[in-house]
């Protein structure tokens, strides 16, 4: 059992963000392992330890001076990392970065591809059904239980109303939420063993890639400030809070009011 | 350049369409084009005399799909239909589905998709509008790429108007079977809710980590009763396994606008505000005074979830 785990370092959440010069989310601070993406890496390790035999490996796209964020899947028990790193790649939208990702995956013969089902910086959501097109294989979305069964993977798929059970022969792609598992955490041996893993670093020419194919097509065309409104009043509970807010809402006609 | 051709991916739902469908439907129409629909399903007369309602000329059906994952044949049939028809752009729903389809399609054509689109402009062709940074900011975009733009919406963007045109033209088109293997749908489950839809309800109150437990949501849900209300939660809570996905409000969940969104042990993070900053009236409470959801509150409460709640509960039920 051969798992690759589509991984992105991405600007901390948590810290203030901002746009850069060409309007695209500023990058230049330091870069973490996109959280959303340790749930996928969590994924395939299990099912790597339950199948008995085979590897986890990671993929990813984007800076590649610093790999601390890949550096701590590899912690948690993967065994080894293609980046590909290349200037001309910088703005590449989705699509772009399916391909890549496409090229360096076709390489080998994996019997699974796990990402995210969107990353935490850009939310945008496609790359990894667009990678199953280009892979030509089916892809199990929005997964919060994924099973091997054979020659086959079963997930739980999360639906409006509840979630579907859905199955596919592999090879396949599968996008897990957060939640699916728990993250373990990595241990001092991992950390001291991940220094020691290949982080390969490939450029667009390594993979045979066709420059031309992978200018971004979409402009930012303006950034505007958003007319969000502004903050009401705010309460700091002396006991009073549960009246105070049922008089906002008499006032705002939601309760009609006192009734005695 | 003006827009005159659009199509719109209608996701069934049941013997209807989803309400972004219809919402993404009336707003092509706004736009002044000839809008196309495009669905699937076992409905598709009933499908085309709603479509035409909002105003779609033309249905194309694929009718049936079977136990398949829909988006491998959805997206194969049209890709090859709009290899002989060139909209302007294909408006797709934000849902998994919806998602799923934009994805083949884009790598199918070799076109790429612009998604989290909450609003378009027509200014010599078609621009998007996408929030970022909580909807702090609006980035403007447009695709430079010839050929039919692909448009991911989200929920509630725009507001679906019905017209009194009658129903759409419905051209039934045999699926295009798709080169990928297909992921087949076993079994559906589906979980069990009273009261109004999530998305639908007139008030929502909303559950986060604040609440401490998973027995604490009881709380949300009975407040949510006492005003009528449907009960939601922040993503933090759905992962940790707490309450149904159906539940989550936010950017991976569902988008709300009520005229009441009460926000409980909830910080605000982005992933949740831009599902819920559209509601006409927002009350929060939460311990942390500098808790990012008081900036877009009408009222805030700093305090524990834990002692306003069973009041705020037991002063509703004095009342009725």
């Amino acid at each position: 059992m051969n798992v690759v785990v589509c991984v992105k370092q991405i600007p901390d959440p948590a810290a203030p963000q901002s746009l850069d010069a060409e309007n695209r989310l500023n990058r230049s601070g330091k870069l973490i392992l996109d959280e959303a993406d340790s749930y996928g890496v969590e994924v395939a390790l299990r099912l790597v330890e339950a199948a008995g035999e085979g590897e986890v490996s990671l993929v990813s796209m984007g800076e590649a001076t610093d790999v601390t964020g890949i550096r701590s899947a590899l912690a948690m028990g993967a065994q080894r990392a293609t980046v590909v790193a290349d200037p001309l790649l910088k703005g590449a939208d989705a699509l772009t970065t399916a391909k890549v990702l496409a090229a360096v995956i076709s390489r080998e013969t994996p019997d699974l591809i796990l990402a995210a089902t969107e990353s935490s910086d850009g939310y945008t959501g496609t790359l990894p059904v667009q990678l199953a097109q280009l892979l030509d294989l089916p892809a199990l979305t929005f997964a919060t239980s994924v099973v091997v069964e054979g020659d086959t993977v079963v997930v739980h798929r999360q639906t409006e109303a509840g979630y579907d059970e859905v199955a596919a022969t592999l090879p396949a792609v599968v996008t897990v939420t957060a939640g699916v598992v728990e993250p373990r955490y990595a241990t001092f041996k991992g950390i001291m063993a991940a220094k020691s893993r290949p982080v390969t670093v490939v450029s667009v020419a390594d993979l045979g890639l066709d420059p031309r194919t992978l200018d971004p097509r979409q402009d930012i065309v303006a950034v505007e400030t958003a007319t969000t409104k502004s903050a009401g009043e705010k309460y700091v509970d002396d006991g009073e809070g549960a009246q105070r807010i049922l008089a906002f809402l008499e006032q705002i006609k939601i309760v009609s009011g006192s009734a005695t | 350049m003006s827009i005159s051709n659009l199509w719109v991916v209608a996701e069934p739902s049941g013997t209807d369409v989803t309400s972004t469908s219809k919402e993404l439907v009336s707003e092509a129409r706004r736009l002044g084009a000839t809008v196309t629909a495009v669905s699937w399903g076992a409905q598709g007369a009933s499908i085309a005399q709603i479509v035409g309602a909002f105003g779609a000329q033309r249905l194309v059906d694929l009718g049936d799909l079977g136990a398949v994952l829909p988006a491998s044949v959805v997206a194969a049939t049209l890709a090859s239909l709009l290899k002989d028809e060139s909209p302007d752009a294909v408006l797709i729903p934000a849902s998994n589905d919806g998602r799923d389809i934009a994805g083949r399609v884009s790598a199918l054509l070799d076109t790429p998709v612009l998604t989290n689109v909450t609003g378009l402009r027509v200014v010599d062709g078609l621009e998007t509008e996408h929030p970022v940074f909580g909807g702090t900011q609006t980035v403007v975009a447009r695709l430079r790429a010839p050929g039919p733009g692909l448009i991911v919406v989200r929920a509630k963007s725009f507001v679906a108007e019905g017209t009194a045109s009658g129903g759409a033209e419905r051209v039934r088109v045999a699926p295009t079977p798709p080169s990928t293997r297909a992921a087949t749908i076993r079994a559906s489950h589906v979980e069990e809710r009273t009261g109004p839809a999530l998305e639908d309800a007139a008030v929502v109150v909303s559950g986060g980590r604040g609440l401490g437990d998973a027995a604490s949501y009881g709380m949300v849900e009975e407040l949510a009763r006492l005003l009528n209300g449907a009960p939601g939660a922040s993503r933090a809570i759905v992962d940790a396994g707490w309450v149904p996905y159906s539940h989550q409000v936010g950017q991976t969940g569902k988008t709300v606008k009520p005229d009441l969104y009460i926000a409980c042990g909830i910080s605000g993070a982005t992933q949740h505000m831009v599902g819920m900053k559209g509601a006409s009236n927002i009350v929060a409470i939460n311990k942390d005074p500098d808790a990012p959801i008081f900036a877009i509150s009408d009222f805030g409460v700093v305090g524990d979830v834990h002692t306003v709640l069973p009041a705020l509960i037991s002063a509703l039920k004095s009342r009725s």
